[in-house]
């Protein structure tokens, strides 16, 4: 790749929008080209600063009472996916429970519709989508490969600034094959390698403060592939395989048993 | 966040200004709620943003001003002069711009001066976390299009940017 090439593609690289051979290669540009590679950066601080210092504006709780009252009283159905019946109709409550979460109730007419925003966590999949893919396809598949989990926790932990927890679990069908130490969400994290028939399973672990109580697990599927996230205990995990989903779920409950 | 939150927010920076963008929100929702039933993807927050920005530009009459003012689609990416190279290296050293006390408003200040088809991109991908699929459709312009505006977006912040660094 050439400067001119490498400028015509590097807002969609710094957008996460290339294509797996188009992101390496670009990467491979910017390894060796000082004068793209301060192009780049320069862009990364700008979004950077915006990011972290554009307003974000909220809506005003005024507004989602106004819309409501326009719109009429009656809640829509809740959708499925909703933990609990809020108290919509109890007036003080409703304030109490402020800004954020009464424009939740608002938008709750949009309710078969809410999906989970994309974002974050579909950045992250995408990145996970293509470090599997990637070991799965080359020769990488495990930087350390053992089936002890007491080989293969300190040495992740050697490299890492955590200590995931490593188990074999051979015994439900998920023998370990090894660990490695992966790139994404902006901070190397812990791959653990498990193998159920044919199919390879990769368990990417990372410590994360966000994740404060542990939610049900999500999954989802792209490229063919099948994902299972989760968080316990400080700890985000995310297992893609292509194995079918059911099976992915008996895995994550074979590791979360064992914990 | 709530797809209000991020109608609201979104109709907030195309209207620059609080009251508007209240009223926009609301006769978009209001919008949104009666063509519920034509709704057939499974983007709900994406599909609002459409109709928030569709009420904007019908309600203040900027279709014709704004489709004027799309010449710049034709300035390709390949417009990687020596000088936008020499820019960009510029502000590398943005970072350090970024530590004065009034990086916020400084941020806010550059992204309001920004014409309107290219702030709502940068809106959209860097606070709504968009992607481009979505913006297109949002905007209604091609996938090419949206990474020329970005492209263009970034290039006018960091040369505002420069200019404020440079004052100061």
């Amino acid at each position: 790749m050439n400067c001119i090439e490498s400028r015509s593609r590097m807002h969609a690289y710094l957008d996460r929008e290339l294509d797996l051979p188009g992101t390496m290669a670009i990467e491979q540009h910017l390894a060796v080209c000082e004068a793209c590679k301060a192009s780049f950066d320069g862009l990364a601080a700008l979004r950077s600063g915006i990011r972290r210092h554009a307003e974000y504006y909220a809506a005003p709780p005024a507004l989602a009472h106004r819309i409501r009252a326009k719109i009429g009283t009656a809640p829509p159905v809740a959708p499925a996916t909703m933990p609990a019946r809020r108290p919509w109709l109890q007036f003080p409550q409703w304030l109490r429970v402020g800004a954020a979460v009464a424009a939740m109730g608002i938008a709750s007419w949009i309710a078969a519709i809410q999906y989970a925003s994309p974002g974050a966590d579909q950045i992250v999949a995408e990145q996970i989508i293509s470090s599997h893919a990637r070991a799965v396809l080359g020769s990488r598949l495990v930087d350390v490969a053992s089936s002890d989990q007491h080989t293969v926790k300190p040495w992740l932990s050697s490299k890492l600034d955590f200590s995931p927890s490593a188990f074999d679990l051979t015994g439900a069908g998920f023998p370990l094959l090894g660990g490695r130490v992966d790139y994404l969400d902006n901070r190397p994290v812990a791959t653990l390698v498990y193998r159920h028939r044919q199919h390879v399973i990769d368990l990417f672990i990372w410590p994360d403060a966000r994740s404060g109580r542990a939610p049900q697990p999500q999954s989802s599927s792209k490229n063919g592939y099948n994902l299972l996230h989760w968080a316990d205990g400080g700890m985000v995990y995310w297992a893609i395989s292509d194995l079918n989903p059911a099976e992915l779920k008996t895995f994550s409950e074979a590791y979360a048993a064992a914990r | 966040m709530s797809h209000l939150d991020a109608a609201y927010d979104f109709a907030r920076w195309l209207a620059r200004d609080e009251r508007n963008a209240e009223d926009v929100v609301q006769e978009a929702c209001l919008r949104a709620f009666k063509s519920l039933d034509s709704f057939r993807g499974e983007n709900g927050r994406a599909w609002l943003l459409a109709i928030v920005r569709n009420t904007y530009y019908t309600w203040f009459k900027r279709n014709q001003i704004y489709a004027s003012s799309v010449p710049l689609d034709e300035e390709s990416l390949s417009a990687a002069s020596q000088e936008v190279a020499d820019l960009e290296r510029a502000c590398g050293s943005l970072d350090q711009a970024l530590h004065q006390q009034d990086v916020q408003r400084l941020v806010n200040d550059a992204l309001k001066t920004l014409p309107e088809e290219f702030r709502e991109v940068i809106v959209l991908r860097e606070l709504e976390d968009l992607s481009y699929k979505e913006i297109a459709a949002i905007a209604g312009i091609p996938l090419g299009t949206v990474m020329s505006r970005l492209a263009r977006a970034r290039r006018l912040l960091l040369q505002h940017l420069r200019l404020v660094q440079r004052e100061s």
